[in-house]
């Protein structure tokens, strides 16, 4: 029974991710004019010529004298090798462009979501068990600040304030000798040094967010009456909100593990712009500026990935944590 | 309040000595003294419980009546040590002694919140089980889990063993195959046996008192019986002593030993259930017992609000004049209809057919499923129907309501307008009294604005509340009032047809008395005609004189009310009309026999002629005077009452 969702589920991703790239590739093409076009008006306005028989080549090489629909299937196909298309800009394979990028990228953000869960989660449940507390109050405070600060403005703060009073220059992830070296362990012990600004101003906003869906979700539980139940069996208050409110709150938290999937990849661009952090965030926006097409494309369609396999993780383990989904799921409709 | 001590009898006040304390304390299981309770709101106590003192003897049913505001259940949360945030005891001694265990007992009241004492308590020596079934048992784990549970907590034993034990027990409250139920979730269960799942919860150490919080107010009639059966069972089997919490008189006199009778957080009266329903001596007792509908009443005859309301009638709604030979008003065939996909499908509602004549109140009755809302909503075509028509005529010519198209519909909504059970849902919070009454003239484009505030002023006077509340907000009315506005709006077209789809089941016995006569009032003076459903069958013979009982989505029986409630052919509208529970002692409930070993409404249990053997087989067997029963086509009428 379960075994059959979780397959129909699988078939059902692919229509949608079809659907999906189809709509990506549409979009990358809608400009009238495509990179080589604008790569020649640069060079051109900077009163220079462009190699025009490269041009060629990569024009006829990347099949963009051929039919739209054709390019689409060549790309797409591509896609599913592994083959990414070419980077323009950077004259070599996404794969290579993307490279380091994704691993540090992938660091940042799970770092990041670590830190929101074992931050918000012990602070959620306070602020519920002690509504309307001074504590309660304080902490929800902090946390709407978290929300309300932009992060790359809470970023400018930081770097000002540890430049003013430490003499630290905390942009970047690791000192610049180390990018696109091997790892080592001097390289290793520059990242940590470097890991925890971002991931505090990245992890800001999504901490006092959680904090805030985590109170109400469990507020609303705690007024429940299978709580007074547990209570009533004689139940210590601890152990009675574990196992019920708690776990029914738990509901919500798992339907959002879909969303954070793809955020672990595509990060917060604007922040790591200002941080100059060497995560795939600055490179996706620096190609949809320069229309440099396969990079964006095929970034965009692994962020759709990414979703797809986030929500089928969350509604998988939503069926496990919830016997209503898991056995009346198809009853009700 | 001179004459409430005075009603308090003296075997429950409490004793003025010590030696004599604990004599008693030996036979009282526990004994509220002088209890105070207070909420804190806004920085203000508010006083909620002003003095309460009675006693549970051991082994022995105590019911604790009131309606709600009378702090019943709070007194039970403080039993429990459970009382909101907020609640503070000022002052008085909640006493509870173990009979297990010799020696004084504890004093609750000083125990510390959640403290290690009151812990070993609750679920241990005082079990509770609470209203909604539904919602007070986890969604996410079987009910095995949740039973086992209280047992490991109070007396620790290894898995299997544990297991065996909440297996036994579960077989004790009635589940047939406790084995699987064990494994089951509570939304696999149905309302009933959920209630029995939380007894076993409540029961499964052996407590020495039960704390039951209006334990079937949420049932129906006959699963109702089925419990309250269970509850007194088990009592003889364990010995423990029940305090049951209900407004519902009827319950009280089935199931107490003493009664206490609180009304805004003081004992009115007090004392064993002979005394209270034989000899009531506080006024506001002896109201709410004539305040009860029961099968006794004569046509005719008027329940006693506490607060009467009259009815000023306004001038603009014109009477209709009832002459005899007109067809019926609502003339209802065959309908039909059911929900789900090709390969599963659940038949609602099957072949209803019933005339509704001019200036008559139709009452159709029926347990929780049995499709008597969907008829109703199928009336008013907010549900579609999947075959069969409703003929309204009233003296122009016939009109297939069925049939109407959108804005024929349109001009014929003002014919037919509805009463909702929930008086809270149904009125909108954000719009003032004066918006929600003249909503449907606003929607029917009737009458000029001035013209609509004269009409709803008019009204408010009808249903006997004051029109300068015209511009208040839903919030600031009580559940009784806002009933009533709910029955202003249904008016304010001026319809011929009002269906009434549980218009009293949220309200308090006081309150719903109230409301019927308003309703009978109105009837009378203006002519109307009621559809009145409701699963309370004390009610629908208080307003109807003609009675349907439905099944499964089948019409099983519909007569004269005289008929249905001396004469009932049908065994479903028999085993509803034996599990009703009547406030009187000598007509209590046959425990042994009103309860049918399975469900009330499963043909299995009914006999041969009155089940379908085939498809088509079935029906309306008139057995004279206009009295009709489902039954086997072949069957005469001598057969069936015979039976």
């Amino acid at each position: 029974m379960l075994l059959r969702y979780i397959l129909r589920r699988i078939l059902l991703m692919i229509p949608t991710l079809l659907v999906t790239s189809a709509l990506i590739f549409t979009v990358m093409e809608l400009p009238p004019s495509d990179y080589f076009e604008t790569y020649v008006a640069e060079m051109a306005a900077q009163g220079e010529k462009a190699d025009t028989s490269r041009i060629e080549f990569l024009r006829r090489e990347y099949g963009f004298d051929k039919p739209i629909i054709e390019r689409y299937f060549l790309w797409i196909t591509g896609f599913v090798q592994g083959d990414f298309g070419y980077s323009f800009e950077y004259e070599m394979p996404v794969r290579d462009v993307v490279g380091e990028r994704l691993a540090l990228t992938v660091l940042v953000s799970v770092c990041t979501i670590l830190m929101t869960w074992i931050v918000a989660f012990p602070i959620g449940i306070y602020s519920a068990t002690h509504q309307y507390s001074w504590g309660d109050y304080g902490l929800t405070f902090l946390g709407l600040l978290g929300i309300a600060i932009p992060h790359f403005l809470l970023a400018l703060i930081f770097m000002y304030f540890a430049n003013v009073w430490f003499g630290l220059s905390i942009g970047g992830l690791m000192d610049p000798v180390y990018f696109n070296q091997p790892m080592s362990w001097e390289k290793a012990q520059s990242i940590l040094a470097h890991l925890w600004i971002p991931v505090i101003i990245i992890g800001a906003g999504g901490t006092g967010t959680m904090v805030r869906a985590i109170r109400a979700n469990l507020l609303d539980e705690l007024q429940k009456q299978y709580y007074v139940t547990a209570k009533a069996k004689g139940l210590p208050p601890g152990k009675a909100l574990r196992k019920y409110p708690l776990r029914m709150s738990l509901n919500f938290f798992v339907s959002h593990i879909g969303d954070v999937l793809p955020s672990i990849v595509s990060g917060s661009e604007l922040t790591a712009v200002v941080l100059s952090l060497q995560t795939t965030g600055p490179l996706l926006l620096r190609a949809l500026q320069s229309q440099d097409m396969y990079l964006a494309g095929s970034f965009l369609l692994f962020l759709s990935c990414l979703t797809v396999v986030g929500v089928l993780i969350s509604d998988i383990a939503l069926a496990f944590l919830d016997p209503r989904i898991r056995l009346q799921g198809g009853s009700t409709k | 309040m001179q004459d409430v001590g005075r009603a308090i009898r003296p075997e429950t006040r409490p004793p003025g000595t010590d030696g004599l304390r604990t004599d008693v304390l030996r036979t009282d299981v526990l004994r509220i003294e002088d209890l105070h309770l207070s909420f804190a709101t806004h920085g203000q106590l508010t006083e909620v419980v002003k003095g309460i003192s009675l006693r549970v003897p051991a082994g022995k049913t105590v019911a604790l009546v009131g309606e709600s505001g009378s702090g019943k259940t709070v007194i039970s949360q403080a039993v429990m040590g459970l009382l909101p945030r907020n609640g503070v005891i000022e002052a008085g001694r909640i006493l509870f002694a173990d009979p297990a265990k010799a020696g004084a007992g504890v004093d609750i009241a000083t125990l510390p919140r959640d403290g290690r004492a009151i812990r070993k308590l609750r679920g241990g020596r005082i079990g509770m089980i609470f209203q909604e079934p539904m919602s007070s048992l986890s969604p996410v784990h079987t009910i095995g889990n949740q039973i086992e549970e209280a047992l490991q907590l109070h007396q620790r034993k290894p898995r299997r063993e544990a297991r065996r034990v909440t297996e036994h027990m579960l077989g004790l409250v009635g589940f047939r195959d406790p084995h699987r139920s064990y494994d089951q979730y509570p939304f696999e269960l149905s309302g009933g046996l959920r209630q029995r799942a939380m007894l076993a919860m409540a029961l499964i150490c052996q407590p020495a008192l039960l704390i039951a919080d209006e334990p079937t107010t949420a049932l129906d009639v006959t699963i109702q019986a089925q419990v309250l059966k269970l509850m007194k069972q088990l009592q003889a089997e364990m010995g423990m002593a029940i305090l049951l919490i209900t407004h519902d008189l009827g319950v009280v006199a089935n199931m107490a030993d003493e009664v206490v009778v609180v009304y805004r957080g003081q004992v009115m009266e007090a004392g064993t259930v002979d005394d209270v329903f034989r000899r009531p001596q506080h006024p506001y007792l002896k109201a709410l017992l004539k305040a009860s509908p029961d099968f006794d009443m004569k046509p005719g005859e008027r329940l006693v609000a506490l607060r009467e309301v009259a009815p000023v009638l306004p001038q603009s709604l014109a009477r209709r004049e009832i002459t005899a030979n007109t067809p019926p008003l609502l003339s209802v065939r065959n309908l039909r209809k059911s929900y789900g996909a090709k390969n599963n499908r659940v038949v609602a509602v099957e072949d209803v057919s019933f005339d509704v004549a001019r200036g008559q109140c139709l009452g159709l009755v029926g347990e929780s499923g049995s499709g008597k809302t969907t008829v109703g909503h199928m009336l008013m075509r907010s549900r579609s129907a999947d075959a069969g028509s409703v003929v309204f005529n009233d003296g122009t010519g016939p009109v297939d309501v069925l049939a109407l198209g959108e804005a024929q519909l349109r001009a014929f909504r003002p014919r037919m307008q509805m009463i909702f059970q929930d008086p809270v849902s149904s009125l909108s919070p954000r719009m003032t009294v004066l918006d929600i009454i003249r909503e449907p003239m606003i929607i029917q484009n009737r009458l000029s604005d001035t013209e609509q505030k004269r009409r709803a002023m008019e009204l408010m006077e009808c249903v006997g509340l004051d029109p300068r509340f015209l511009s208040r907000y839903p919030h600031s009315f009580s559940g009784g009032q806002r009933q009533r506005i709910g029955i202003a709006r249904a008016l304010a077209l001026n319809p011929d047809l009002i269906i009434c789809d549980e218009p009293v089941s949220a309200l308090d016995v006081s309150v719903q008395a109230q409301v019927l006569n308003l309703l009978k009032d109105l009837q009378s003076s203006l002519g109307l005609t009621y559809f009145f459903i409701s699963h309370n069958l004390a009610v629908v013979h208080y307003m109807a004189a003609r009675i349907a009982v439905m099944a499964r989505g089948r019409l099983v029986e519909i007569g004269p009310r005289e008929a249905i409630f001396t004469r009932p052919a049908h065994p479903y509208t028999r085993t509803l009309l034996k599990a009703v529970p009547l406030p009187d002692l000598d007509r209590r409930l046959d425990f042994a026999s009103c309860v049918p070993t399975g469900g009330a409404s499963d043909p299995a249990s009914w006999p041969e002629e009155f089940r379908p053997a085939a498809p088509g087989r079935l029906g309306l067997i008139d057995l004279g005077g206009g009295h009709c029963v489902l039954a086997d086509a072949g069957c005469t009428a001598r057969d069936l009452t015979a039976a």
